[in-house]
């Protein structure tokens, strides 16, 4: 995931040559699709491991609920993304020179309520594209539409935020933020048990 | 001639006695718009299709849940087949739209709210229906009803957030400001119904047709169960 997300910054440095210098306005947008490709990386082996390995079956006759499976996978795509994204910030810092220190924490929080809602997504589609044979496109096409409220709110608050506006005008994109990991997770819990039925 | 038959065919009829009379209004009964001129006529089949378009996936959402709650299998049905009408007229939709677009707002696309909904709605349900393909058969009615419950609930945070998005930047064209004459109001009403008309017949037959693939899978794997037993 880090490599990759490396590659993706390599690619967008090439791509736009010096030009990246003098536009400010396109570094939010290679943020995220350096997380989110790096992301869903991730996210097809959350569940696709379980399946190679057959291990799935021994999970489920585990004496937890389905929402606590969800959960606990949820969480651990979460860490690995969050530690792909500090690492990508790292090299991001390194290669295009931007320091981010002085917006660290409010850039924490839109990347973590961002990674947030797209690790529950995810991770519920990866349970179901894992029993696909064509997994890792099925992934992306379920994970992409659904995912885009996500991909626009987060963009635009790290882009305010990296403009060094107040915390106010961020206010209502973390707000939209907050409703989908609401939403997402509320849905999770509903509908989790029926996707594990085998 | 069951009495079941004799109300199937005139429905069919009405819908398209209905379409026929709707392209009559369009084309002949319609006054021409005076500013847009001809291109305007395109309206009476894209308003109508959107409408539809929306309510398929409705009902998409709704037949989903009740999958969920009370595993009937023929919601599943209603499910799929709802969706993939509502498919064929987002598609419509997402055409049309353009066409009128250029000669009018001078581009075939803006990422206005509900053109970029509309455009998003597509892709979900494109997925819907992708993942009823590549999913084995006694998973697929649970993950196409989760994926369709998900699917709808994030039409209304999508468009929120794509209000939002525009509204920073200064936006082009904001309303379409819809103020038509008498006969124009008429000729709409009439392609309104023409199209639920048009709407409800697919989706009957399509539901139809859904059933008759189930059945005919069953029997066939009953049969082969025979042959299996027999040659053993």
């Amino acid at each position: 995931m880090c490599l990759f997300s490396f590659l993706v910054l390599i690619i967008f440095s090439f791509a736009f040559g010096t030009g990246l210098k003098s536009f400010k306005g396109i570094i939010p947008g290679i943020l995220w699709v350096a997380f989110i490709f790096s992301g869903l990386l991730g996210l097809s082996r959350s569940f696709g491991v379980e399946r190679d390995k057959g291990t799935l079956p021994g999970l489920l006759l585990c004496p937890v609920s389905p929402w606590e499976i969800f959960l606990a996978k949820m969480i651990g795509t979460l860490i690995f993304t969050v530690i792909m994204e500090i690492f990508t910030l790292l090299v991001f810092t390194i290669l295009y020179n931007q320091n981010f220190l002085p917006f660290l924490l409010p850039l924490g929080l839109v990347i973590f309520l961002g990674t947030l809602g797209f690790s529950i997504i995810g991770t519920i589609f990866s349970a179901m594209s894992s029993t696909t044979r064509t997994r890792d496109v099925m992934l992306s096409i379920l994970v992409f539409p659904i995912s885009v409220p996500v991909i626009i709110a987060a963009v635009k608050a790290t882009g305010l935020i990296l403009d060094g506006t107040s915390i106010q005008t961020v206010f209502s994109w973390l707000k939209i933020l907050v409703a989908f990991d609401f939403v997402f997770l509320l849905l999770a819990y509903l509908t989790f048990g029926f996707i594990m039925e085998e | 001639m069951t009495p079941k038959r004799i109300i199937k065919i005139p429905f069919e009829i009405i819908t398209f006695l209905a379409m026929l009379a709707a392209l009559y209004a369009i084309f002949l009964y319609a006054p021409v718009e005076k500013t847009m001129g001809l291109v305007q006529k395109i309206f009476y089949i894209h308003v109508p299709a959107a409408f539809l378009a929306f309510l398929g996936f409705f009902i998409t959402f709704i037949a989903s849940i009740l999958y969920l709650y009370k595993r009937d299998l023929k919601w599943d049905a209603a499910a799929f087949c709802s969706a993939e009408i509502g498919v064929i007229f987002c598609t419509i939709v997402l055409i049309t739209g353009p066409i009128w677009a250029k000669p009018i707002w001078n581009v075939w696309w803006t990422w206005d709210p509900r053109l970029t909904t509309t455009l998003i709605l597509w892709f979900i349900y494109v997925a819907y229906l992708m993942l009823r393909g590549v999913v084995s058969e006694h998973q697929r009615a649970n993950f196409s009803a989760v994926f369709g419950i998900i699917g709808f609930v994030n039409v209304p945070i999508t468009f929120l957030a794509i209000r939002l998005w525009r509204s920073i930047h200064p936006v082009l064209i904001t309303s379409r400001g819809i103020n038509i004459s008498t006969p124009m109001k008429h000729t709409l009403a009439l392609t309104f119904l023409a199209f639920c008309l048009l709407f409800f017949c697919l989706l009957k037959s399509r539901i139809k047709l859904e059933k008759m693939r189930t059945d005919t899978e069953m029997v066939s794997a009953l049969f082969e169960d025979k042959i299996h037993y027999q040659t053993n």
